[in-house]
């Protein structure tokens, strides 16, 4: 329990990481429990209702299709955080698979995979998200194709990197001379070395995640009407802009807020715990 | 010599590539070395750094792919052995690291580090745990220290636990690289005296590495002297020490610092710049720093000489005593 | 003026069976162009020491009372974390036994030795002059083409000395070694300490060093400062600790050195016993389950005995000399 409570109090004791963990619960908290803090369905349509402003009955109001606007952000948050959870932890398994493939293997298959990673990374993300959606279809499992493919070379580099540090380090070759196999080596000695700063860096990256499902569903790219996401909302609200401003504020200050919250929290668990990793 | 080899080290060579600009280069850490260690032997192994005594040592231990020669454990040629044909290998012979924290696992338990062997070796039956307390209690460790971590270890705990490592299996031979480094003169007693104990109890042959002179007078029954990748001089402790003929191993054993303050040091100092691997000296490699060199060490290298188990590598070997010759010049005028 | 004054520290970790006090009551100076050299047996705290000083204790330990003044201004034990960064390297600089804890396998040499001088308003050709010029003055053969190497390409006993080229870069005021010359063959070993001392008085530094080595503490060092399970139990000059040792532990501990056994033996000495739990401190001398010359007064801490000259030593029987006590 000590062991759990010890990082936990190292965040709460910057400012901001407390700030960052705290908006990041409440949006968390909003997302799970979306059920009961509400019981309007978020894709309900109720057409003499539109265009409300906020009230008890419907606390950030309507959309033009009289939607509660409540609702929709906190299911909106669900797939916001689905998406995000879901394609880094797919993101995090590849990467360091083929980070651990490029580090460790032989000196030409790292040299194709490196030329491979930088390939994908030198892709715009808009035109990859394009081309996978004339491809697929607009869909949610475009949204997590595009993060993955967007996210991945960074990750696998990062392990790469490290796994090569690490392969000449003594304790690994302590290990060759005890006559451990190569998958014993990397799965015993070399893992646990080389996960942490990643995961650090993926809750990094948490936000810009979230900005591409946004922005991929404001776009029409996304999450297909009427399931409610973040994006779609902002641009419900830009294209009703003169009749309310609040479908806007209802779809971009939550963005705003996680994006803030992770940000401070991958930061201060970056200072805190591997501070080696600043200006990466 | 009452031989009965476990380890045999024949004429062995290691190269690495070194990357130049358009040309391929290679140097040779290890340039053609000959030894053999008799079982319940101590063969020291001393010399500058770099002179690839660790190199030596991995490529004994099949760590190290060598270029040329030959290595023979139990009578049986390891060098060509792939990584699967050598791991019961590894059972009879194990290693000791340089660096003692280095050279432990950052996020494993000592309790887990000690065991790692039986894992790897997938010997059943036997209670982990127990064989955990039995190791570090041999090697003087409290059994609470199996849950702590290397990086809660003194460098001096750190050593230990790598001794229990290397005895775990119950190996036949053990090569320490530096195996009391970073240890204060107590301990660093203790530690030589477990493996001193093992050595008679089982009849374990030791290689120690070693830049300690003082420990190699003590513990070695058998002492070499590397110089750029060679041996410069080879043979019984006793006799190395007492009449050293190379003028390296002269030299080296002057170096050695004494716990005195006051002492006046008579040493055979050497112009420091030790010649690099990519331009080895012509004729005697260590003629750019010997005091005593002449025309001809430039020209032509020294064979070595095999005197009553003394092997020697050099045109003008000392006499006993002898001083270099400025200094002689020097203390005339 | 004292480079390094150290009072009454006290250093503690938290472990799961409850506060190890690694540092009881440690008090001494390093004064200005001075090299201490401060031994003890492994595990006593001489590296717990020199993580207090720069700030770097690990996650579960802390510093709980006593002060370290570093150059009679900045109290090092309360200076914000990003104080201490900017003292760290400038003007604290350190060489530890593991050289690549200081070396970057990934980047080679010349680079990190470009970085190091980011500060310095050298263009960069001057800088890597400098890097070549130290790397020379640590006796790197072909120092220019070293440059281009990674870590890894050299050997242990290079690494070393191309992290104390780097460590001497920038003029620190104080430079903490530990046990760097662990990895130096003796002939190596002779010409850094040389190589040390002729720098230290070039830059005019203090320095602080960590040997098991008492040869070279000996022969380098002005000031020993002798540890035992946390505490200093003896500090004095050189030739005071050397020639004529108070402490029973320190007189045990000059015996130990098998450069005193003029004999080949296989069974070198030891001193017999554990060091304590450090959980669990006796009240009385932390010495008393080893020491030869224990009485019942040893049950009450002994007190820190002037023998005069700055020869301090926390024993009660320190006034008279040990009868075991070795003469040169
Ligand atoms: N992987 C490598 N690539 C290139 N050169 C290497 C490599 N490993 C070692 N060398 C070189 O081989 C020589 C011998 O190195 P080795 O580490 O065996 O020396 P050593 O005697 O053990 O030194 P020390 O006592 O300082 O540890 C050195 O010149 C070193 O630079
Ligand atoms: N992080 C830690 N947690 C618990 N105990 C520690 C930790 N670091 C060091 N120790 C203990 O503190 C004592 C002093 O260690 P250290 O300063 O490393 O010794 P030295 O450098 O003199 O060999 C040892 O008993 C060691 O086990
Ligand atoms: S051969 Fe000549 S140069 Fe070489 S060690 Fe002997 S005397 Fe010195
Ligand atoms: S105080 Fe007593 S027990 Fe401690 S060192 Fe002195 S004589 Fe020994
Ligand atoms: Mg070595
Ligand atoms: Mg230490």
């Amino acid at each position: 329990m000590a062991e759990l409570w010890r990082p936990i109090r190292k965040i709460l004791r910057e400012p901001l990481g407390a700030l960052g963990l705290f908006l990041v619960l409440f949006v968390i908290f909003g997302a799970v429990f979306a059920d009961l803090l509400t019981s309007w369905d978020p894709t309900k349509i109720n057409p003499r209702d539109r265009f409300q402003g906020p009230s008890t009955q419907h606390l950030m109001g309507t959309d033009q299709l009289g939607r509660d606007l409540f609702a929709r952000v906190l299911h909106g948050g669900r797939i916001a955080l689905f998406v995000a959870l879901v394609s880094t932890a797919v993101s995090l398994v590849i990467g360091i698979v083929l980070g651990l493939i490029a580090g460790y293997g032989p000196r030409w298959l790292d040299n194709l995979m490196i030329l491979l990673f930088d390939a994908m990374k030198s892709f715009p993300t808009v035109m990859l998200a394009l081309a996978l959606v004339t491809l697929m279809g607009p869909s949610l499992t475009a949204v997590m194709v595009v993060v993955v493919l967007v996210t991945v070379p960074g990750y696998a580099r990062i392990i790469r990197t490290q796994t090569i540090a690490l392969k000449t380090s003594e304790y690994v070759t302590a290990a060759q001379s005890m006559g451990a196999s190569s998958a014993r080596i990397l799965r015993v000695h070399i893992l646990p070395n080389v996960i942490g700063p990643l995961v650090i860096l993926a809750s990094m990256d948490i936000p810009v995640v979230i900005g591409i499902e946004a922005g991929m569903s404001f776009l029409g790219l996304g999450v297909r009407p009427p399931t409610p996401s973040w994006g779609s909302i902002l641009n419900d609200g830009f294209t009703n802009i003169r009749d309310t401003a609040w479908i806007a504020i209802a779809g971009g200050v939550p963005i705003i807020i996680t994006t803030l919250g992770f940000t401070f929290l991958g930061e201060t668990l970056r200072d805190v715990f591997d501070p080696r990793l600043k200006g990466r | 010599m009452s031989s009965d080899p476990i380890l045999k080290v024949e004429d062995v060579q290691v190269s690495f590539p070194v990357g130049g600009l358009g040309r391929k280069n290679a140097i040779l850490g290890v340039a053609g070395v000959s030894f053999e260690v008799n079982r319940g032997e101590t063969f020291a192994l001393v010399g500058e750094s770099g002179s690839g005594k660790t190199t030596l040592a991995r490529a004994a231990n099949g760590l190290q792919e060598i270029s040329a020669g030959a290595i023979t454990f139990e009578d049986q040629r390891i060098d060509t052995l792939d990584r699967k044909a050598m791991k019961p290998v590894r059972k009879r012979m194990s290693m000791m690291f340089q660096d003692p924290v280095g050279s432990l696992s950052p996020r494993m338990t000592v309790g887990d580090l000690v065991t790692e062997p039986f894992r790897i070796h997938g010997i059943e039956g036997r209670n982990l745990r127990e064989e955990a307390a039995r190791l570090l209690t041999l090697v003087g460790l409290p059994t609470s220290f199996a849950s702590r971590f290397p990086h809660q270890l003194s460098g001096g705990q750190a050593r230990r636990v790598g001794v229990a490592r290397a005895i775990a299996l119950d190996p036949a031979l053990i090569i320490a690289d530096e195996p009391t480094a970073g240890l204060d003169v107590s301990v660093q007693g203790e530690v030589l005296n477990l493996l001193n104990d093992l050595r008679e109890r089982l009849g374990l042959a030791m290689v120690i590495i070693t830049h300690n002179l003082h420990v190699v007078h003590h513990v070695a029954d058998r002492t070499a002297v590397m110089y750029l990748g060679r041996f410069v001089e080879a043979g019984d402790t006793e006799e190395v020490f007492s009449a050293p003929q190379h003028p390296y191993t002269a030299a080296l054993l002057s170096a050695n610092p004494e716990p005195d303050p006051d002492k006046t040091h008579d040493r055979i100092t050497l112009p420091a710049e030790v010649p690099s691997l990519l331009a080895r000296p012509a004729g005697c490699e260590f003629h750019t720093r010997c005091p005593w060199a002449q025309s001809r060490c430039s020209m032509d290298a020294p064979e070595r000489q095999v005197t009553n188990g003394r092997a020697v590598a050099c045109h003008f070997p000392l006499e006993p005593g002898a001083r270099p010759p400025e200094i002689v010049e020097k203390a005339a005028s | 003026m004292t480079t390094l004054r150290i009072d009454n520290l006290n250093v503690t970790f938290s472990t799961e069976a409850g506060p190890l006090h690694a540092l009881k009551n440690v008090s001494f100076d390093v004064p200005e162009n001075r090299i201490v050299g401060i031994v003890g047996e492994s595990g006593c705290g001489k590296s717990t020491l020199i993580n207090a000083i720069l700030g770097l204790l690990a996650d579960n330990g802390s510093v709980d009372g006593g002060s370290i003044l570093f150059e009679g201004q900045d109290e090092l034990t309360t200076l914000p974390p990003s104080r201490m960064r900017d003292l760290r390297g400038p003007r604290i600089a350190t060489v530890f036994q593991d050289p690549m804890g200081a070396l970057n396998p990934v980047i080679s040499v010349g680079k990190q030795m470009l970085n190091i001088q980011y500060r310095s308003p050298l263009s960069k050709e001057e800088k890597l002059n400098r890097a070549v010029e130290m790397l020379e003055l640590v006796r790197i053969p072909d120092a220019r083409a070293a440059l281009v190497r990674y870590p890894h390409q050299f050997s242990g006993g290079m690494k070393q000395r191309i992290a104390i080229a780097m460590a001497l870069m920038m003029e620190p005021a104080l430079l903490i070694a530990d046990e760097p010359t662990t990895a130096l063959d003796a002939t190596l070993e002779v010409t850094t300490i040389e190589l040390l001392k002729d720098l230290q008085q070039k830059i005019g530094c203090s320095v602080m060093f960590i040997s098991h080595h008492l040869g070279v503490i000996a022969e380098l060092c002005d000031d020993v400062v002798v540890m035992y399970a946390g505490e200093v139990v003896e500090r004095g000059t050189v030739r005071q600790i050397f020639q004529d040792p108070r402490h029973p532990y320190t007189a045990r501990l000059l015996e130990c050195d098998p450069a005193r056994q003029s004999e080949r033996t296989r069974n070198l000495p030891t001193i017999p016993g554990e060091i304590p739990d450090l959980r669990a401190r006796p009240t009385g001398c932390i010495f008393a389950n080893r020491c030869d010359r224990v009485s019942d007064a040893c049950s009450a801490p002994p007190p820190d005995k002037d023998i005069g000259g700055g020869h301090i030593a926390r024993c009660f029987v320190a006034d008279t000399p040990a009868e075991t006590g070795v003469t040169a």
